[in-house]
């Protein structure tokens, strides 16, 4: 059974599409902020919280510009975020979308206080390692609602092959899972509440899985140019990240010798962090893709009302 | 009626039992107070004194890189180098905890009054390696033109942050529990280390520059005797020390 393709993005959908994106965009750039912070020791060079310094502007100077830079960044996504979800209660049509936005909101919210616990309580290690899991899974929660709002999502014809998809859509979000899981070993190694072991024990488990994930892809699913693409993408920066989780290896054996953290050791560490939650973001990218396929057009627009279907049909 | 009368049992029953109690309690032998630790008697007391050294190739010291902070890099016309091993002349090894670890006998040690400082300056901790004892006074100061943030990081002690502005007062602190090498940063210039070893008795030093050590004030007795390098860990002997006696207990450490 093969749906008509058929372009549908309304442009209010298209403003939220691009919305997204740009939150999508200045969560990355928090991303970097937050690894920065860390690799630069700096998380507890501003003692108070939530002001800093008991002002909102305290001088910027040594340790205090990344961890201040960071509560800036993170207050301008916090805001950002807001208009996020009053924009998607306001014009998007299906409710499961609607929720999602509202569930970033509730995680941007919890991401915040996690941070002024890791603060206040001088960076518990599981406290850290919490807030820097939901960080990602903020991210990852952000880059859905840019699928979801985007073109290919609402006009893809599904030609709903189930039994093809079957395993490819296991095998992917099982790479979700491990990279997951992967990140939540790497700032637990980060934040000091595991050691390195697991972190590089499960470094192998999701090179399996996400290869096993492509290879299936490029088995069953070459013919669908956006699933490749996506499927490439991983394997991009799953080679990126696997060399940088090398360098970093080296640049915190390196670290260790210093009297301080150094320029080049700092850029590997943060490069590794980001580049996790990008293949992160890939991995659910990927697994969203596969997942579209297993649904009519009819069903990833449920909510939108009939007659405005009909509309974008005709 | 009924009700009543069984009040009257239960509050007679309650009676006999406070009563019973009551009469163990007055059976049980009375507690002596534990009568109170002598003080060390100077009349006897000797001397643990020595020298730390190191032997081998000293590790070269990194430099420590200030540009980040202009006003830091600014107080210093020469390289600064890290502290985490120190040589002088003829090996001496600098920034090095010698204390009593065990045999101290049950004696009383006041705390003393004055207070153990710890001065930031040039965005450096001075001195580097502090020891003081158990409910003595910690004073922090800053002389330096930027604002510190003083971070000590205790196993045992309660853990604390607080920033300090230039020209401020000084912070008054107190660690309550003995604890070797307790680590404090600033988390605003990372470069900046210290450690503070707190001890529940007197019997501690910090090499100087020449590397030696005096503890003063050692009732008669054998001891064992630790020194403690941040970066090469803790060494120990035994000691006996006899009336008046001064004896020299010297340290090597090997460079790694």
């Amino acid at each position: 059974m093969v749906e008509p393709a058929v372009p549908v993005q309304q442009p209010q959908s298209r403003l939220l599409h691009r919305y997204s994106l740009v939150v999508a965009v200045a969560t990355f750039f928090l991303l970097i902020a937050g690894a920065l912070v860390t690799s630069n020791d700096a998380g507890l060079a501003v003692p108070d919280w939530p002001l800093s310094y008991g002002s909102l502007f305290p001088p910027m100077h040594g340790g205090i510009i990344y961890e201040h830079g960071h509560r800036m960044v993170a207050g301008l996504v916090g805001l950002l975020t807001i208009g996020l979800a009053v924009a998607f209660w306001r014009r998007e049509q299906r409710i499961w979308v609607r929720r999602l936005a509202l569930a970033a909101l509730g995680l941007i919210v919890v991401q915040a206080i996690l941070g002024g616990i890791t603060v206040l309580f001088y960076l518990p290690a599981w406290v850290s390692t919490a807030h820097a899991t939901v960080g990602q899974l903020f991210f990852c929660t952000v880059v859905s609602l840019v699928m979801f709002t985007g073109d290919w999502w609402q006009s893809e014809s599904a030609r709903l092959e189930l039994q093809a998809i079957a395993p490819v859509r296991g095998l992917a979000w099982g790479a979700v899972g491990a990279i997951f899981m992967q990140l939540v070993l790497g700032a637990a190694f980060r934040h000091r509440a595991f050691g390195l072991i697991p972190h590089l024990v499960c470094a192998f488990v999701v090179t399996g899985l996400v290869s096993a994930a492509i290879a299936a892809v490029w088995l069953r699913l070459s013919h669908r140019p956006v699933v490749k693409a996506a499927a490439l993408r991983l394997l991009l920066l799953l080679g990126v990240q696997l060399t940088l989780g090398g360098l970093a290896y080296w640049a915190v054996q390196f670290q260790q010798q210093a009297p301080q953290p150094l320029p080049l050791p700092v850029t590997i560490t943060v490069a590794h962090v980001v580049t996790g939650a990008l293949t992160l973001a890939a991995a659910v990218w990927l697994a969203l893709c596969v997942e579209r396929l297993r649904q009519p057009r009819s069903a990833v627009l449920a909510g939108v009302p009939a007659l405005q279907l009909q509309g974008r049909q005709s | 009626m009924k009700r009543t009368a069984v009040h009257l049992l239960m509050a007679g029953a309650v009676s006999l039992l406070l009563t019973g109690c009551g009469k163990k309690e007055a059976e049980k032998p009375a507690e002596q107070p534990a009568a109170p630790a002598p003080a060390v008697n100077p009349e006897t007391a000797g001397v643990i004194t020595g020298k730390v050294t190191l032997s081998g190739t000293p590790p070269k010291m990194m430099i420590i890189r200030m540009g980040a902070e202009p006003a830091c890099e600014k107080e210093h016309k020469q390289p600064v180098h890290a502290e985490d091993v120190v040589v002088g002349t003829d090996s001496a090894l600098e920034n090095v905890v010698v204390y009593i670890k065990s045999g101290l006998g049950n004696y009383s040690y006041p705390t003393p009054s004055e207070p153990v400082k710890l001065d930031q300056i040039g965005c450096m901790y001075v001195p580097h390696v502090v020891a003081m004892m158990a409910g003595q006074q910690l004073e922090v100061l800053n002389s330096d033109p930027v604002t510190h943030n003083i971070h000590p990081l205790p196993k045992d002690n309660r853990e604390w942050n607080e920033s300090q502005p230039p020209n401020s007062a000084p912070i008054i602190k107190e660690f309550s529990r003995p604890e070797l090498s307790i680590p404090v940063k600033c988390n605003i210039h990372p470069w900046m280390k210290a450690y503070i070893c707190v001890f529940n008795h007197p019997y501690f030093a910090v090499t100087g520059t020449d590397g030696t050590f005096t503890i003063k004030n050692v009732p008669p007795g054998t001891y064992t005797v630790a020194a403690w390098q941040e970066k090469y860990g803790t060494q120990e002997t035994q000691v006996t020390v006899g009336a008046k006696e001064t004896k020299t207990v010297d340290f090597t450490f090997k460079a790694q």
